[in-house]
């Protein structure tokens, strides 16, 4: 739990975000954490939730396209 | 009528002579039809005539409404007359031309009013895709042993693809519909094309390159290597032996989606999983989708809720646990119990003292009657009366003279009296 609270929840990638929920509740189940850990845990959990949620509803395709050594925009119907 | 009768004559001697032969003659006798249905019980009981490939080239090709097809194929010195039925026809997954060489295959035998024999053809391909597939088996044969094909070095394919890697054409159907599979499946994903050529001569190596390329520079989760639906040649670039061991090299697992349902080719052996169209690669690829993810999300959100109100409780119940442990030892408790008992001897010294003003007024009311008793007012209500002289009372009649004036003292009054005579 380490590196809760270091980057700030709003620039995870949702991979990131999940990964760490799912790190939150199961430290959540295994109540070895004082009150106040447990507490600390529920709130970023409720963040790394509320993130994951607003991710997944505006999320948008990205697609690039390799040319050479280095990735371009591309668009459909090139 | 010289001529007629001369015919005549010599249609006699005929006549003489056929049944002069049929008399002697033990040779078969044969109508047409009899003739004709031997023949071709006997062209359909060879069985090196049917289900036979015949190399030709096609001519007089007809296509009547019937839907049938009727083709005769030729080579330099021969021609066999061919017919293909609608059903079979409409399966037919090649354009057919006057001059394209094909293989034909089918069964010979023997039309009967018309008195010709013909291949009743099912299928055809064009000439050389028999040495195409030869070659496949050969490669497959060569590759497969190798191990390349082996199922124990297949990589699972993750369940969470944040980077997906396309190998295929950049105008083709099966890129449109990989994007749009992705897009409803897991819009969170980006999308690394590599565009190649998927077929002619150039297509093999730009589909290694495109391979390595996107290993190299892009390290995918997974790559989808996939082409829309085509002939075998087509499709051939993806038979080709650098691109099946440029699909076994690749760090990243490789979903193959080439052609149609029923298309094999060798990239889809050596792939980590072989998807029956690029549709189907896109969906593998997804196997847990935004919508998925949704549904768990919330569930996860309700888990930690439950576990956090489980917590709080188990907080609150044990902190009301211990309060009332330390209750045992307040002072608090102890002054309450101090109380109660100043209470009880408050109440007992309370009820002693009532005990005793009673008994001391029991006491006082008959100290109040003896009192009364001795009173001089309980001697006047028995019918004695008080006389007094002055201020003197009258206790003697040796006070008292004649025409005295004395005062009277009754129960319940007083009046005032004269002294009349000596008693």
């Amino acid at each position: 739990m380490a590196k809760t609270g270091i980057k700030p929840i709003d620039k995870l990638t949702y991979e990131e975000a999940y990964a760490e929920l799912e790190t939150v509740v199961s430290a959540l189940e295994s109540s070895e954490q004082s009150l106040e850990e447990a507490l600390a845990l529920f709130e970023r959990g409720q963040g790394l939730t509320k993130h994951c949620a607003e991710l997944l509803d505006k999320a948008e395709l990205k697609i690039r396209k390799l040319s050479g050594e280095s990735l371009e925009p591309f668009e459909e119907g090139e | 009528m010289y001529f007629g009768q001369l015919t005549s004559l010599w249609n006699a001697s005929i006549l003489l002579d056929m049944e002069q032969l049929a008399l002697f003659d033990a040779s078969p006798r044969w109508t047409v039809t009899n003739l004709t249905h031997y023949l071709r019980q006997l062209l359909e009981s060879d069985a090196s005539l049917q289900g036979v490939w015949v190399q030709g080239e096609i001519s007089n090709l007809s296509r009547p409404a019937s839907g049938h097809i009727y083709f005769t194929l030729k080579d330099s010195s021969a021609s066999l007359r061919c017919v293909m039925w609608r059903a079979e026809a409409a399966r037919l997954r090649m354009t057919l031309q006057d001059g394209l060489a094909v293989d034909a295959h089918g069964s010979i035998s023997l039309y009967e009013a018309g008195g010709q024999y013909q291949l009743y053809a099912d299928t055809m391909r064009p000439l050389g895709e028999g040495a195409l597939y030869q070659e496949f088996l050969r490669l497959k044969a060569t590759l497969e042993a190798e191990g390349l094909f082996d199922p124990a070095r297949k990589r699972p394919i993750p369940i969470f693809s944040h980077r997906i890697g396309i190998v295929t054409s950049p105008s083709g159907a099966a890129l449109r519909d990989i994007l749009n599979t992705l897009r409803r499946r897991f819009p969170l994903a980006e999308v690394i094309l590599a565009p190649t050529p998927v077929q002619g001569d150039e297509a093999a190596p730009a589909l290694v390159s495109a391979l390595r390329a996107l290993n190299r520079d892009v390290a995918p989760d997974v790559i989808l290597l996939a082409r829309g639906g085509g002939s075998i040649e087509d499709l051939w670039a993806f038979n080709d032996e650098r691109v099946v061991r440029a699909v076994v090299e690749s760090a990243a697992p490789v979903i193959t989606g080439v052609g149609h349902e029923t298309d094999f080719t060798l990239v889809d052996f050596a792939a980590d999983l072989r998807a029956p169209t690029p549709t189907a690669a896109a969906e593998l690829a997804t196997p847990v989708t935004a919508l998925d993810l949704k549904a768990n999300l919330a569930e996860t959100g309700s888990v930690i809720v439950s576990r956090m109100t489980t917590l709080l409780q188990q907080a609150h119940e044990s902190a009301a646990w211990l309060d009332s442990r330390l209750r045992l030892f307040s002072p608090v408790r102890r002054l309450q119990t101090e109380r109660q008992r100043l209470d009880e001897m408050s109440r007992r010294l309370n009820a002693e003292q009532a005990h005793r003003l009673q008994f001391a007024a029991e006491k006082f009311k008959g100290m109040e009657n003896r009192l009364l008793a001795l009173s001089p007012l309980a001697v006047l209500r028995r019918g004695y009366a008080v006389i007094t002289k002055g201020e003197k009372v009258v206790s003697s009649a040796s006070q008292v003279r004649v025409a005295d004036a004395l005062h009277v003292r009754v129960q319940d009054g007083e009046f005032n009296a004269r002294v009349t005579g000596n008693g």
